[in-house]
């Protein structure tokens, strides 16, 4: 595993337990009530979804967006299917590209996510549109944007794990 | 057709090709959002999954719980003094209201039995407290910390201390989901309070509220409180909802009543939720001709007003 596919730095294998906890965690995130600030605030279950969708294409994909989606929904009190829908297309999106995103440095990927994270969006308003709801207005999509800007750091937060060396050196700690 | 000797190695296996996939999850979530949104199928399932993430959902709430909290925490004494105040002079006027109420209460209910009238709507009542807000950008929803357990039934009236606050649409075992009036999906039946002009009040989706289809020569005017009707046979009336803030009569056949809500619709924590203790009769069936003359029913002889209460003494 490297940091992009054409870096020469060879990461530690993902732990599979820490993809499935940074995926909770994003959930909670998702969950915490924000007020007026949420429009705001990224979807941080589709931002970690996509990373993970993009660096682990085999493994994390379609299902995990759908019980993800499913659960945002419930929580959200919105209606059901309306997440899954979009994380779904998401992950479909995010795994199709997952060869192609990794050949470019971290703030070129931002900008392959970022349609991605528009499309599943704009999915959302569809939904609710053919629901009979009015339009949120185009400051809805802003999150997606924050979401984008957030990408580098979430980067490095998320592959913190990997860069660990496999044998601890006293003398050389990174 | 590829020869069939030829076998891929499990190495290789791919399971099935991701479209396919893709087109049977949309297929899935499609018919989730159908049988939700239309025909509301999966209240059980969403129940389900709630409780589940309950413990999620009460955790994350924690932290901005805390962080308002501690905003009050740290405001000025003057502040809490001058609230202090404000709250004993109000207990005063409260409890005076109150001595009045409980003997009111008892002649309105004799002047009532006098006039052969029905008892006037009982209530009963469910403390709670708002939780948060929905994060569904769309809605305008609450998270009540009451549920089932404690009688809270969707279609209740929520309501603070100083109005209508909204009424329960969903209701788990241990929370239930309030949607405000001021949401554009939420209607209430209202009255006038000054002479008893009837509409029906939506929500805007922005904060606000409207009177709907009102004529435009209708008596109503700026600074009109609403009150509900209980015509819905759901809410109790006489509860105030709203306060008119403009009337425009030049839009057609119906004015357009713009309406604030008299509760603290964004910022109450602490509300009510408020049933009838019984569902109101239905419509009583056409009666014959009654045969007798002499006899004391009152309920159904509005004329004969004093006989009851002679048969007491």
């Amino acid at each position: 595993m490297q940091f992009t596919n054409r870096s020469n730095r060879i990461l530690q294998p993902t732990k599979p337990w820490f993809v499935y906890l940074s995926l909770l965690i994003a959930l909670m995130l998702d969950y915490v009530p924000a007020g007026d600030f949420s429009r705001m605030l990224p979807d941080w279950v589709a931002l970690v979804l996509t990373f993970w969708c993009i660096r682990e294409p085999l493994y994390i994909g379609m299902g995990v967006g759908f019980t993800l989606g499913l659960l945002v929904d419930v929580g959200g009190g919105g209606p059901m299917g309306q997440h899954a829908l979009s994380y779904v297309v998401l992950a479909f999106m995010a795994n199709a590209l997952a060869r192609r995103v990794m050949w470019f440095p971290a703030l070129l990927q931002a900008l392959h996510v970022l349609p991605m994270l528009l499309i599943a969006q704009a999915l959302m308003v569809g939904v609710r549109m053919l629901a009979q709801e009015e339009f949120p207005g185009w400051e809805y999509f802003l999150s997606s944007l924050v979401g984008v800007a957030l990408w580098l750091p979430l980067t490095y937060l998320l592959l913190l794990p990997q860069f660990q060396p496999v044998d601890r050196d006293e003398n050389r700690p990174i | 057709m590829p020869s069939a000797d030829f076998q891929t190695h499990p190495v290789f296996k791919r399971g099935i090709a991701p479209h396919i996939r893709l087109l049977v999850y949309v297929t899935v979530c499609v018919a989730i959002l159908v049988a939700d949104v239309r025909f509301r199928y999966l209240e059980s399932l969403r129940e389900y999954l709630s409780t589940i993430t309950y413990p999620m959902r009460r955790a994350a709430a924690e932290p901005v719980n805390l962080a308002s909290n501690a905003a009050k925490y740290f405001s000025k004494l003057a502040d809490s003094q001058f609230e202090q105040a404000d709250f004993e002079r109000l207990q005063i006027e409260t409890a005076q209201r109150l001595l009045r109420f409980e003997s009111l209460e008892q002649e309105n209910e004799q002047l009532r039995r006098l006039l052969g009238m029905s008892a006037r709507v009982r209530t009963h009542s469910v403390a709670a407290e708002v939780l948060y807000s929905a994060p569904d950008p769309y809605s305008r929803k609450v998270i009540l910390d009451q549920g089932r357990q404690e009688g809270v039934e969707p279609g209740l009236a929520v309501v603070d201390a100083t109005g209508l606050l909204g009424q329960v649409t969903r209701v788990y075992p241990i929370q239930s989901e309030v949607t405000l009036i001021t949401d554009r999906n939420q209607s209430v039946t209202v009255q006038v309070e000054r002479n008893g002009q009837r509409g029906v009040m939506s929500g805007t989706g922005q904060g606000g509220l409207e009177l709907r289809f009102v004529l435009a020569d209708a008596d109503i005017k700026v600074g009109d409180r609403l009150m509900t009707s209980g015509l819905d046979g759901l809410f109790v009336p006489g509860l105030p909802v709203a306060m008119v803030e403009s009337v425009e009569r030049d839009a057609g056949a119906f004015a357009r009543i713009a309406c604030r809500p008299l509760a603290g619709v964004d910022q109450s924590t602490r509300v009510l939720v408020l049933s009838r203790a019984e569902l109101p009769p239905p419509p009583p069936p056409p009666q014959p001709a009654p045969e007798t003359t002499g006899e004391s029913s009152p309920a159904s002889e509005p004329g004969a007003r004093p006989e009851p209460a002679e048969d007491e003494n």
